[in-house]
């Protein structure tokens, strides 16, 4: 099945890129914007039909490599 | 002194590390990634480049490489272990060395001269230094080293920082802050001083000819802190 995972910065990380896209938004006038930060989104095949073991494997995933927690949080989703 | 360099898929500072290491009286012997085992080294380095095109995060990919459980291994039993630019974010990746290098602050690879300054030289790398301030060559877009508060606060309990971003005379202070690095750090140790990770590259400053000579400062002394 396939499982997703959203890495994003956590809330005390500078975001360069973010703020530079923001700053693209306010340019092309799109001014109701407050803050952008950018993430990582992955979408895995997994081999294995439940939904709660394919969840933990990806899971493991994010701790060991998907996401560095030092700087990142992660979210996983079941998208089918 | 006997030095290994490991050469990841990407990295192109390994050649360089080896010329320098040589130089100075290592006998080096260059070790492949997918290899498993360690030639007997006193010190082993990681060096600079783009490890796996810099993937998902720069380093992480190498730092799960099948070289890098006999490298951990290394480190945590007190040997030498060096990494340099991309070495330093593969450190960091492994958790060799705490803390991230994220992305430069103004968004800019930057590759030019800078000064650093070594404050505690009580560790083989820079014990019997004559001098404080160096000058180095940054290359690099991932260098804007972060780290937690609580980390901040252990690597300055620990005296952990082994490097600063600063003018030639060794002040600290934004404008000599080339990528918005925490503190103006450039390179940090482990708590046991044995792991040194840094993003400027003393093996581009080996000849005065090319550069500087600044690096052969530095190589020439580790050697004789080795033996």
């Amino acid at each position: 099945m396939k499982i997703s995972a959203i890495i994003t910065l956590k809330k005390d990380v500078l975001d360069p890129q973010g703020k530079v896209i923001h700053q693209a938004l306010d340019g092309m006038g799109f001014n109701s914007v407050n803050e952008v930060r950018q993430g990582k989104y992955f979408e895995i095949e997994v081999k294995e039909d439940d939904p709660k073991k394919a969840k933990a494997i990806v899971d493991e995933m994010c701790q060991k490599l998907l996401a560095n927690l030092v700087i990142e949080n992660y979210k996983i989703i079941e998208t089918q | 002194m006997k030095s290994s360099v490991i050469t990841f898929p990407g990295s192109n500072c390994d050649r360089d590390m080896d010329v320098a290491l040589k130089k100075f009286g290592f006998k080096n012997k260059m070790v492949w990634h997918n290899d498993l085992e360690l030639p007997k080294s006193d010190l082993i380095v990681l060096p600079g480049g783009f490890s796996y095109g810099d993937y998902l995060r720069c380093g992480s990919m190498a730092s799960k490489s099948k070289i890098m459980k006999s490298v951990i291994n290394f480190a945590k039993s007190g040997g030498l272990v060096m990494g340099i630019c991309n070495g330093f974010q593969i450190l960091v990746e492994a958790g060799l060395v705490p803390g991230v290098l994220l992305r430069n602050k103004y968004l800019e690879f930057i590759c030019k001269n800078i000064f650093v300054k070594i404050e505690n030289k009580e560790n083989s790398y820079f014990k019997n230094l004559s001098k404080n301030v160096f000058e180095l060559h940054i290359a690099h877009n991932e260098g804007n080293y972060f780290c937690t508060s609580d980390q901040l606060k252990e690597i300055e309990d620990n005296n952990q920082i082994a490097i600063y971003y600063c003018d030639h005379e060794g002040n600290l202070n934004d404008q000599n802050n080339p990528n918005g690095s925490i503190k103006n750090i450039a390179g940090i140790f482990n708590k046991e001083k044995n792991v040194l990770g840094m993003m400027p590259h003393p093996e581009r400053m080996i000849d005065q000819s090319l550069s500087g000579e600044d690096g052969a400062i530095f190589f020439k002394n580790l050697i004789n802190n080795i033996k």
